[in-house]
């Protein structure tokens, strides 16, 4: 079913090679992806950015901060569970990569965090973010009450609705929580208004952006703040087993866990990358969320990457029982790692997502997160075709947050 | 003449003849699509450059009447396509640039665009979110078919940004007068009008100042600071008001410029 290795042994790739030279090049670029398309307003900010990321990044003071912050605040790292019985149900060793224990409970804070410090060492006087399922807002929100900076988070109507406890947290860290009601309501519009809130002011004002979406240098820097997930995967996989996993699986909306994850194992060419997206209700346009599965290239929130759109070039809407995967566009280096064929990526449907949830939850007593559920549902079925097989899951978050939906489609497919 | 050169000679013009070019935005499409062509006409015979708003689902240099505008024509079926095809039905009094998201461009094609929109009579585009370092491929078309590829240049651009950005601009220089999106009502300080000022002084183009003005008192202002102005969302504002935007143009010009009368 799987080819192996794609970039790193296919020489007939024009991009082979693209993913060994360390991407992005100077310009923000992930072999024809990323770049940095915003108005002019935002240039100077993001070369600004960039340039202070780059130093913050190689000095050595910020790097212990952000380990003590990680360590003693945010709970890392993070454990690698053995889950014996969804092992012994699937016909796999199946280890699960613990984001949800994560403080806030997800993967999200790592960004958050480092973004956060960042913010405070350039100065910003206040902190944007735009936020999905809640939880980049919710880690967002703690990071900056922890920092000291006024905080205000973009949120979808829609999505403020279907994850409602994590709007109660944001307040209760004092961020000022923004309903957004313009365009689809979700993700993207909330994305939209944050930009709009940081062109107002480009100099003061912080934008912390949640997934590796955006113009550069975005997609480079929260990458490299969330690959630590990958790099304690790594090692703690080596330290109990002495043997790398044959499959990592993750979701990806943006695509942040699954970039994460995957990073510190893109040399392994034996250890096969799978990202999965949201399938929703159906592959008809409007169904589901799965960039990568059906998008075609184009330019959204700064950056040039796969696109849900039509033959016009408007975006389309889309659909995902997951907030955080209810997104029209993919990180460009997940576009690059499909175009080499380094990383492969399905989907799984709102069904299955549910499906493998409730499975977590009987067999391991842990309660995914939806936007997890999907990886997991992946997961599943990998283990199905590759029996033996030792995979790796990124538990990306905890379900708390989507208790409300799990109830209400639990009442509904009775 | 190339669709640069008549974009820079009709603004010299109108600021030689007036004080200050006029120029005018509005969202193709909204409020009414069959409406589109008649309030194209009567605001073209009223100001040195029109600016057709391509919509797009994802406006982010735009504030709340753009948005709106967008949205709607959107919803009304209007596309890049329909767009071309009712510029080319006939010509304009003043010379026509397309402003555009990237991404609708990108879906028609770039090399196809230059040609069907010479064809229809455009002359330039306003492109919002492409920055001069990711232009190449769409100015390299455009400049083949002798259509101009406005830059825009802000309060934040450092000045050795400035020069480079007013070096590559065709047709004239935007100058960003607000920071943020469009739309937002503003009077303009001391800095800003230096700031106009300093734009003028890197430019062999005409320079327009755009982004919040909405008044004849900001027209005034602006006059000495720069060759012209852009009212864009006041003016989509008046359209939906179903104003008549002629009598609003002319009402404008005659409160703030020399020779308030003819175009
Ligand atoms: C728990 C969890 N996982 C995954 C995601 C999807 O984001 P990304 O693809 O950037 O990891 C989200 C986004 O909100 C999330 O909350």
């Amino acid at each position: 079913m799987v080819e192996r290795a794609g970039v790193l042994t296919d020489r007939e790739s024009p991009l082979a090679g693209v993913i060994l030279g360390a991407p992005p090049d100077a310009r923000g670029r992930f072999g024809p992806f990323g770049g940095r398309y915003v108005p002019e307003t935002l240039v100077a900010a993001l070369e600004r950015l960039e340039a202070g990321a780059r130093a913050a990044l190689a000095d050595p003071a910020f790097r212990a901060a952000l380990e003590t912050e990680l360590h003693t605040w945010a709970g890392r790292p993070t454990p690698l569970t053995v889950a014996h019985r969804l092992g012994a149900a699937w016909g796999a060793t199946v280890l699960l990569k613990r984001e949800d224990l994560a403080h806030t409970g997800a993967h999200k804070i790592n960004n958050a965090v480092g973004q956060a410090l960042l913010a405070r060492r350039l100065h910003a006087r206040r902190v944007v973010a735009e936020t999905g399922a809640g939880q980049h807002g919710v880690a967002t929100a703690a990071a900056c009450a922890r920092l000291g900076l006024p905080c205000t988070v973009y949120m979808g109507a829609v999505d403020v609705e279907r994850q409602a406890p994590n709007v109660e947290r944001m307040a209760r860290f004092g961020a000022e929580v923004l309903r957004v009601k313009s365009g689809d309501q979700t993700l993207r519009a909330a994305i939209d208004e944050a930009l709009r809130d940081w062109v107002a002011d480009p100099d003061g004002t912080y934008y912390l952006i949640g997934s590796v979406v955006g113009p550069h240098p975005y997609p480079w820097l929260v990458r490299e703040f969330q690959s630590v997930i990958g790099r304690e995967a790594r090692a703690q996989v080596l330290a109990d087993g002495g043997r790398l996993p044959d499959a990592l699986v993750a979701c990806v909306g943006g695509g942040s866990n699954a970039i994460g994850l995957f990073h510190a194992f893109l040399g392994d060419a034996e250890v096969e990358l799978l990202g999965i997206e949201a399938g929703g209700s159906g592959p008809e346009p409007g169904r589901h969320a799965a960039t990568l599965a059906h998008g075609t290239p184009g330019v959204l929130h700064g950056s040039h990457s796969l696109l849900l759109q039509d033959a016009d070039g408007q975006v389309r809407e889309t659909h995902s029982i997951s907030a955080g995967l209810d997104y029209p566009g993919v990180g460009p280096e997940h576009a690059l790692l499909h175009a080499t064929g380094r990383a492969r990526y399905a989907t799984a449907s709102d069904d299955e997502a549910l499906d493998a949830a409730a499975e977590c939850c009987e067999l391991e007593g842990i309660l995914p997160a939806l936007e997890s559920a999907h990886a997991l549902a992946g997961a599943r079925r990998w283990a199905a075709a590759h029996r033996g097989g030792t995979v790796l899951i990124g538990l990306s978050g905890r379900g708390d947050k989507d208790l409300a939906t799990y109830a209400a489609a639990d009442r509904e497919r009775r | 003449m190339t669709g640069a050169e008549r974009i820079e000679a009709s603004l010299r013009e109108g600021a030689v003849a007036r004080g200050l070019a006029l120029a005018a935005f509005l969202t193709a499409g909204h409020p009414a699509r069959d409406a589109f062509s008649a309030q194209l006409d009567a605001v073209a015979a009223e100001v040195d450059l029109v600016e057709v708003g391509v919509p797009f689902s994802d406006p982010m240099a735009d504030g709340v009447t753009i948005q709106r505008a967008s949205r709607s024509a959107l919803e009304a079926g209007v596309t890049l396509r329909w767009i071309l095809d009712v510029l080319a039905a006939h010509p304009r009094a003043a010379p026509l640039a397309l402003m555009s998201y990237l991404n609708p461009l990108l879906a028609f094609g770039l090399p196809r665009l230059a040609e069907e929109a010479a064809a229809a009579g455009v002359s330039g585009f306003i492109v919002p979110d492409l920055p001069y370092e990711e232009c190449g491929p769409l100015r390299d078309a455009l400049d083949a078919a002798g259509l101009a590829l406005v830059q825009l240049v802000t309060p934040q651009t450092p000045a050795a940004r400035l020069a480079l950005l007013c070096g590559a601009s065709r047709g004239f220089v935007y100058a960003v007068t607000a920071t943020g999106t469009t739309g937002g009502a503003t009077t303009f300080s001391d800095g800003v009008l230096r700031y106009l000022d300093r734009v003028r002084a890197a430019s062999h183009l005409p320079v327009l100042a755009g982004f919040g003005v909405r008044t004849a008192g900001q027209l005034r202002e602006v006059r000495g600071h720069a060759d012209g102005a852009v009212v864009g969302s006041a003016l989509v504002e008046v359209l939906e008001r179903h104003d008549d935007p002629a009598a609003f143009l002319r009402g404008l010009r005659a409160a703030a410029l020399v020779g308030g009368g003819a175009a």
